[in-house]
């Protein structure tokens, strides 16, 4: 199984992520993460699936996103020539001050932001790529997680690749 | 109307007929209700004749039949809420069967939308996995394009169903309405140019193998490929099986035909395809029912594939050579490819010998119901006795099987099935529709009962329409291939398939108008269809059957195409 990023280009009409996501739930594809936003022309929204799967159903869904006349241009993007972020928020459970400084300086090694910094709990925004925020997250639960959220992440490919 | 003359103000629904007009469509399969009465209002206007169905499925089978014959999209009407959610099950029968067809349905007011209001259903959801493309104008002046828009869409590259759904206010609303001359579909490329490098490559693999065969599916049928498809065969000496659903795209009475393969597949053309060492596959998508296992189907051998939809390459079976393109224009290219190149004409060596013994065995000694009206005898009456040139469509079940396995097509093209969805009670409504595209030669719905008894108060359209059509029903009194799977698998644990002889179906002919008659030996049979075929008005020939016959050979499902169970 490999993990791959679907940029997808869309008519910004209502309808058209109903459409893309019932495609993936019919022909039993998974959506891993999805994000959608307009595009500086606003005729065009994009949107950005990550998924799993092996090779022949990775190109089973390029080319059935191509086939869907709503989707103007997909492309599967190479991971390594493309600059992709999440965008991540945790409320973190402190017991004491102790732990409210462990937590701080965690938030600082992984470039995050604090939030919200109260007796028993932190906020913390990180914008990262899924990994990191899946190694942030681990060190969060050892001193809990409260509640997160997550926004799937956007990608662009890197010029001239 | 000229293109100078291009900007009036009309309403919405007035828009709808006159773009429809444009499209050249001169039938609409439908039933009213509340919200498309302004549409329906136009009939009185307009030079579209209606054909009023007696339930939204059939309209949607009609319109179907129409599309499949004529190859232009068929038109069916229906109001909104339960109108709507009636045709459905035909509109996905034409998506699975890639059939063109526009869906005219009626919507609550525009401000009513989301607000559960009385007939109001959220069809534009509900239809989205089952079309092609779904249109919902929101103001009259969006009307004109979406109906140009959606008969592009509905016949170009691989055909589908769109849905053009309606609010009650758009119909009746004025606007100033325009009509362009040309549109862009910005995500849309229906044809792929054929790529000369893999043709090449196709060729290479065709003429190296030892034991080729082709493979040819409904798309073949589709882009009207025929003549091509004959060409190459024969200039090749290629013996030639299809899909069921290409059932009908090489002669089944030609030298190199070895006929349908699949679960009921003729015998000789499931052995011969588990032999070949290559396949050319040309517009299939090799459905599980054709191909029995994938694994198996693809180990010891090379495919080909042709299809104009690129997605179907690589979705089922993987291929070693893969021209995208429509395969008309494709069989073309390869055709002069091969000229150019000076390759001559192959005669039919030892594989081809071989193939032909195959077939001619297994036509002598395939053992059949020893039945007067064993489903063998009564199909191959039928065809004995039915002009070539006549239009075929079936239901689903037994029947049709039969149908494939002992119903020879002649005339390219004029075969027809739910095969993809398999949608009983479908055969008759699409044969009314396919008579409204052909109404110079005879069209017979090859019919079981359980089928016929889905759609058969189409009886009324086929008679006060004045569209007769010929059902010839194999009525064995029962849901003959659930029984026949129960009979298989379930230990004749026989459970909610006996029909009981109900109705008289010559008395419920009778009652509707039309003509019914029963059939008891082959004489019998012989006369009825003769009569049937000169008659003004739709015959029904009823024709008993003994309930336990068997449809043999079977590739049980989940199962290689050499286990066949034969008969014993």
């Amino acid at each position: 199984m490999m993990w791959a990023i679907f940029s997808i280009l869309v008519e910004n009409k209502p309808g058209i992520l109903f459409a893309v996501t019932h495609m993936f739930r019919a022909r039993n594809f998974n959506i891993d993460s999805i994000a959608v936003g307009v595009t500086d022309n606003p005729k065009y929204s994009r949107m950005t699936i990550t998924t799993f799967g092996d090779e022949k159903q990775l190109e089973q869904i390029r080319k059935q996103l191509d086939k869907m006349i709503d989707t103007i241009k997909v492309r599967r993007l190479d991971e390594h020539k493309t600059v992709y972020r999440e965008l991540a928020i945790f409320k973190i459970r402190v017991a004491d001050a102790k732990e409210n400084m462990e937590v701080n300086e965690m938030i600082k090694a992984f470039g995050a932001k604090a939030h919200d910094s109260r007796r028993d709990s932190i906020m913390a925004e990180l914008t990262a790529t899924p990994d990191q925020i899946r190694a942030f997250q681990e060190l969060a639960s050892r001193f809990g997680i409260i509640e997160m959220a997550r926004t799937g992440i956007a990608a662009l490919q890197r010029s001239g690749s | 109307m000229s293109d100078n003359n291009n900007i009036k103000t009309i309403t919405g629904a007035q828009a709808l007929m006159e773009a429809m007009e444009r499209e050249g469509v001169r039938e609409v399969f439908g039933l009213p209700g509340g919200a498309n009465l302004p549409m329906y209002d136009e009939f009185n206007r307009c030079n579209i004749r209606h054909i009023l169905v007696r339930h939204e499925q059939s309209a949607a089978h009609m319109a179907d039949g129409y599309g499949r014959v004529s190859r232009k999209p068929g038109v069916c009407f229906a109001t909104s809420g339960p109108g709507a959610t009636n045709i459905l099950t035909g509109i996905a029968t034409a998506q699975a069967d890639s059939a063109p067809m526009i869906a005219v349905t009626g919507q609550v007011n525009v401000n009513m939308i989301g607000k559960d209001a009385f007939q109001e259903s959220d069809i534009m959801g509900m239809a989205n996995p089952v079309v092609k493309y779904a249109f919902q104008p929101r103001t009259p002046q969006e009307v004109p394009l979406a109906v140009q828009k959606g008969f592009y869409i509905a016949s170009t590259g691989r055909p589908g169903p769109v849905l053009i759904d309606i609010p009650k206010d758009v119909q009746s609303g004025c606007a100033h309405i325009r009509y362009v001359d040309e549109f862009k579909i910005q995500g849309y490329h229906p044809w792929t140019e054929p790529d000369v490098n893999n043709i090449g490559r196709a060729i290479d693999t065709l003429i190296r193998s030892d034991k080729p065969i082709i493979l040819a599916g409904g798309g073949t049928i589709i882009s009207s490929a025929f003549a091509e498809l004959q060409a190459l065969a024969e200039f090749l000496s290629i013996p030639v099986v299809t899909t069921f659903k290409g059932k009908g795209a090489f002669p089944e009475n030609h030298a190199l035909s070895l006929g349908p393969i699949g679960m009921h597949g003729h015998a000789e053309a499931n052995k011969i395809i588990s032999e070949a060492d290559c396949v050319l596959a040309i517009g299939t998508r090799f459905s599980d029912r054709s191909v029995g296992t994938f694994e198996e189907f693809e180990s010891h051998r090379s495919i080909i594939h042709m299809d104009v939809d690129p997605a179907e390459i690589g979705k089922n079976q993987t291929t070693n050579v893969a021209v995208v393109g429509d395969v008309r224009a494709t069989l073309r290219i390869m055709l002069a490819t091969l000229q150019e190149r000076g390759i001559s004409k192959t005669e039919g060596g030892e594989w081809v010998r071989h193939a032909q013994e195959m077939h001619r065995y297994w036509q002598e000694n395939l053992k059949i119901h020893p039945g007067e009206l064993g489903a063998a005898h009564i199909l191959r009456k039928l065809r004995e006795v039915l002009p070539g040139d006549s239009i075929i469509t079936t239901e689903v079940g037994q029947h049709q099987m039969w149908a494939s396995l002992f119903f020879d097509v002649i005339t390219p093209g004029t075969f027809f099935s739910s095969t993809g969805l398999g949608t009983m009670g479908w055969g008759f409504p699409a044969a009314i529709g396919a008579k409204v595209a052909r109404p110079d030669v005879p069209v017979v719905d090859i019919a079981g009962d359980g089928s016929f008894n889905m759609t058969e108060n189409s009886l009324a359209t086929s008679i006060l329409e004045d569209i007769p059509v010929i059902v010839f029903l194999v009525n064995n009194y029962s849901l003959g291939m659930v029984a026949q799977w129960q009979r298989t698998f379930y230990d004749r644990r026989m459970v909610g398939v006996d029909q009981g002889q109900c109705p008289d179906y010559v008395k419920l002919a009778e009652s509707y108008g039309a003509q019914g008659i029963r059939a008891h030996t082959l004489d019998e049979l012989e006369a009825a269809i003769k009569t049937a075929v000169k008659s003004d008005v739709a015959t029904v020939i009823d024709i008993p059957i003994d309930p336990e016959e068997d449809v043999l050979p079977f590739v049980a499902p989940g199962t290689p195409l050499t286990k066949m169970i034969l008969p014993s």
